[in-house]
């Protein structure tokens, strides 16, 4: 077993299990810690992919971003020490079921097929002026106006999250 | 990186996959509900950079990463905006309570 795969399993345990606690814990503040963990375990994985920006991104937006939004919001709904309700049981064993079901199909489809690498793909490197100068030109191969379009969208979610959750004062 | 197969990463986000459904369709908080959404998303990134690391010499994967990021991030502000102001009203956060749509 070479570096290489102990970091892959390594890396894909903490990313499962983190996910894991995150679905089942009954405290939602360490469901909120299991989510970062995974987060962070997903990081590593671009990383071990050597997509050193992606996994840049992924730290702060994820964890930097998200993961804080998420924990404000426990602060803002939850009691401290407050427990999630257990889940209706019927219906766990019937999400249970299908989730199974569903992974088994996906797996074996998977395991039926081996997808060729191409070498020349292993051996690519991504520069970060690529990622700048696909996400800001015209023409094959580049993203202006997704990119624009994704920016409008940020935009409208800013002020879309402001208009819902303002304080509405009452007349009198 | 050669020793490891793309298969393997596919389970892997396989997994994460279904654990974020399971956990979507459990979860009876919007909070924990919208943990699991993010869990999908990221199963989903995690497919997308596998394959262009493996099969396709180009940043593509990448620039499709990079926009669900943005686009999950701008998702999970709104469902929090939304969760807020549904607790200033019903004063919970259980989605079975939320009836004030349902008819």
């Amino acid at each position: 077993m070479s570096a290489y795969q102990i970091w892959f399993y390594l890396i894909a345990s903490m990313i499962l299990g983190g996910a894991l606690l995150a679905v089942t814990s009954r405290k939602i503040f360490r469901a909120a810690i299991a989510l970062l963990v995974s987060l962070i375990g997903i990081a590593g994985l671009y990383y071990w992919m050597h997509y050193e920006f992606i996994a840049a991104v992924q730290t702060i937006v994820y964890v930097g971003g998200i993961v804080v939004l998420i924990i404000f919001s426990i602060f803002l709904t939850h009691n401290p020490g407050h427990t999630i309700e257990e889940p209706v049981n019927i219906r766990e064993a019937f999400a249970f079921a299908g989730c199974f079901a569903g992974f088994a199909f996906v797996f074996s489809l998977l395991s039926r097929y081996s997808f060729e690498q191409t070498g020349d793909a292993l051996n690519h490197t991504m520069q970060v002026a690529d990622v700048g100068r696909a996400l800001l030109s015209t023409g094959a191969g580049s993203y202006l106006l997704p990119f624009e379009a994704v920016s409008l969208l940020l935009l409208a979610a800013m002020v879309g999250c402001i208009v819902i959750a303002i304080k509405t004062r009452a007349k009198n | 990186m050669n020793e490891i197969p793309l298969n393997h990463i596919l389970f892997l986000s396989t997994a994460l996959f279904f654990i974020g459904a399971y956990g979507f369709l459990t979860r009876r908080n919007m909070i924990t509900m919208l943990m699991s959404v993010e869990l999908i998303l990221n199963s989903v990134n995690i497919n997308l950079v596998a394959f262009n690391r493996y099969l396709h010499p180009n940043i593509d994967g990448v620039i499709f990463t990079l926009f669900i990021i943005a686009i999950a991030a701008a998702e999970a502000a709104v469902a929090i905006a939304i969760i807020i102001s549904l607790y200033r009203k019903i004063n919970s956060i259980d989605p079975e309570q939320a009836e004030e749509l349902k008819f």
